[in-house]
């Protein structure tokens, strides 16, 4: 594509005056992800230089620990919002595959990849029905998605005491197969001979791919144009249906890899896990840059908001300060990202013109 | 221009802003986590972390939370409390303290085999660790050098022996929070001390408004029913209600106190609270964790050290009633 367009660049010398200068920041303050970087950096050099222990090698591993599933579920919940839908039942989704691979190994006997791979069916089951509802219905996605995460909240429940007669899933350590789970999903990677969780492998792979599906593919494209104006994206041959769907889904296997990875590290799952995590992953997607209006964002932003969240959450415990207070934190720094947002989106509208 | 300004002041304001109203709050905590490490606990100036699994805003843990800060000042160590219900967040508080090489960590143990990994990792580290409330089955087995809490199961029984005694012979527990195995033990326990079947009902403690319709519907569709064994103080104090609600003659008995419980207690619309005396839970720890750090002692011998059950009924209640306000009981 850029080979084509080499020609015009080799005289710059009489500029179009038909086309508005753009100067390198407002190019730059356009990019989705400036304020979540902004934001990042500043905590990682506030809470360094407050503590030797955050900015050791232990203490990263820890927050990229708890940034890491986040940013897995933020990334994916980022391009369905890029795509103008909200997922509230992505967090308990998390609960329900994490069960689901606790209950088929252990109390169906299974060796545990098959428990993996029925979560994953089910998942993508559950992602393809809040999909199609929401695409045959019309309905927000907001009300489809609270449907079923009120009744994935009650089948969690229900089931597991159904299952094992308790709230928890256990033994799933015993289950066959479960070493080979551990090594890729819950182990752990030695650098500089700290121990790291494989799961921010993961977590760095799920940006790239997202990153590159939504800036390089034909499918980014769709992501973009359903989720900037749905009917204008039909009208010129968007399957906007088929894109909204199988962004569904990629949230509902997202849900299910940050399951899967609960279920092989912990070896027991209670019934309630996920429950409220869906608004976190929000959270860092906006703090990413992502419009709640859909058609703006990206994965790198996301994967941020997640970084950020970590650092602030276990930062704040390395201080010694009053945990009490994490969500106050948190909910300022929501704020601040949506006015942020809110003053680049004019910048982009007014770099457009 | 002007506009390019405040946006970037805008961005850069945010975690200044927030730095800016915590610094002074820092520089002493920062001090505590980083002089503490090793060497430090020749000269007696230690730091122990606490990290349960209580939600914010319980005043179940809050009580905990109080207990252990109030011997850190008896002590003259410091304490650092945190929390969170979610069990791989928990595991991450408690790595978190490793990593500051506290001289003690004290954990909650709901969920035992999720903090497997973490706990193992602070004894590793040659940190000694103390086990509260859950998880007295494997606090050893993980390296803990004691246990303390209240044997879910036992105390049950204490409940269920007690209703029994009182006539009760079809009795529902309310369960409060979805995933919570220690509550689930305590209902079984009150099976066994009664002699029957207790049956379960379960509620949601974010929303008591409705965990008390829900226990007036099921005392309504079943009048048979003659006592109510809620888990949670204020889980009590709605059964109470519901149970006047529906001209239901009850008897109601709890899991735990607080001021509420204890005036309905002491007029009588509750019967009897099981005690686990949680202060003792976050007190107990710091105490023996001081003790092990300069003297190598341990407490229980490899078993559980138990803060409960004790009863609070009618006999004792008045005594009680001024600790519970000040928030220890």
């Amino acid at each position: 594509m850029s080979a084509t367009r080499e020609a015009p660049v080799e005289r710059p010398v009489r500029a179009d005056e038909r086309l508005a200068a753009v100067g390198i920041w407002r190019r730059l303050l356009v990019k989705p992800e400036l304020g979540s970087l902004i934001g990042a950096v500043v905590i990682l050099a506030f809470f360094s230089a407050q503590s030797d222990v955050f900015r050791g090698l232990s203490g990263i591993a820890n927050w990229l620990d708890v940034a890491s599933t986040l940013g897995i579920m933020a990334v994916a919940v980022a391009l369905l919002m890029i795509g103008g839908h909200f997922d509230l039942s992505a967090g308990v989704l998390t609960g329900t595959t994490a069960l689901t691979v606790g209950i088929v190994a252990t109390e169906l006997d299974q060796n545990i990849w098959v428990a993996i791979g029925a979560a994953l069916v089910l998942a993508l089951a559950i992602g393809f029905a809040n999909g199609w509802l929401v695409t045959r219905t019309g309905l927000p996605s907001f009300i489809i998605t609270l449907g079923t995460f009120l009744m994935l909240q009650g089948l969690n429940l229900g089931l597991t005491k159904l299952f094992t007669g308790t709230v928890v899933v256990r033994g799933i350590a015993e289950a066959p197969g479960y070493h080979s789970a551990e090594l890729l999903l819950a182990s752990t990677i030695n650098v500089f001979g700290q121990p790291f969780r494989v799961a921010i492998v993961w977590w760095l792979l799920a940006t790239a791919v997202a990153s590159w599906v939504l800036l390089r593919t034909r499918f980014g494209n769709w992501v973009f144009a359903t989720g900037g104006d749905e009917v204008a994206s039909r009208n010129v041959g968007v399957p906007a249906r088929r894109t909204t769907i199988t962004l569904f889904m990629t949230t509902a296997a997202a849900a299910w890899l940050v399951g899967s990875i609960t279920a092989v590290r912990l070896t027991s799952v209670q019934a309630n896990t996920g429950t409220g995590q869906e608004l976190i992953y929000i959270v860092a997607a906006v703090i990413g840059g992502c419009l709640l209006t859909g058609g703006f964002g990206s994965a790198i932003g996301a994967a941020l908001g997640a970084l950020v969240f970590g650092m602030t959450q276990q930062g704040i415990v390395y201080l010694d300060w009053d945990a009490d207070w994490f969500y106050f934190f948190l909910g300022a720094m929501l704020l601040l990202a949506v006015l942020t947002n809110r003053l680049v989106r004019r910048y982009a509208e007014a770099a457009r013109r | 221009m002007a506009r390019r300004t405040r946006l970037l002041a805008l961005a850069l304001a945010a975690p200044l802003l927030l730095s800016a109203c915590s610094t002074d709050d820092s520089g002493s905590g920062d001090g505590g986590g980083g002089d503490s490490g090793g060497s430090a606990a020749a000269d007696g100036d230690l730091s122990f972390a606490v990290v349960t699994h209580g939600s914010a805003g319980d005043a179940f843990w809050d009580v905990v939370q109080k207990g252990a800060e109030a011997a850190g000042e008896d002590l003259g160590v410091s304490v650092d409390y945190q929390s969170d219900g979610d069990p791989q967040r928990q595991s991450q508080l408690v790595q978190a303290a490793v990593n500051q090489d506290v001289d003690g960590i004290v954990v909650s143990m709901a969920n035992p085999d999720a903090l497997q990994d973490s706990v193992e990792a602070a004894v590793a580290a040659g940190i000694p660790v103390i086990t509260i409330n859950s998880g007295a089955e494997q606090s050893a087995q993980f390296g803990a050098i004691g246990h303390v809490g209240q044997d879910e199961a036992i105390a049950g029984q204490g409940a269920g022996q007690r209703l029994a005694q009182d006539g009760a012979t079809n009795v529902l527990c309310v369960v409060h929070e979805a995933g919570n195995i220690g509550l689930e033990q305590r209902c079984d326990g009150a099976s066994q001390g009664l002699g029957s079947e207790v049956r379960l009902l379960q509620v949601d403690i974010n929303d008591l408004q409705a965990a008390q319709s829900t226990i007036t519907s099921q005392l309504q569709s079943d009048p048979t029913i003659d006592a109510v064994l809620t888990l949670n103080s204020g889980v009590a104090s709605v059964a109470a209600a519901a149970a006047s609600d529906a001209g239901s003659e009850a008897e109601i008995a709890t899991f735990d106190l607080n001021g509420d419980v204890i005036s309905a207690i002491q007029d009588g619309s509750i019967s009897f609270a099981v005690d686990q005396q949680q202060y003792e839970q976050g007190y107990l720890p710091i105490v023996m964790l001081k003790l092990y750090a300069q003297n190598l002692n341990t407490v229980g011998g490899g078993q559980p050290v138990l803060t409960g059950p004790g009863i609070v009924d009618s006999t004792n209640v008045d005594e009680i009633a001024d600790l519970a306000s000040a928030g220890t009981r």
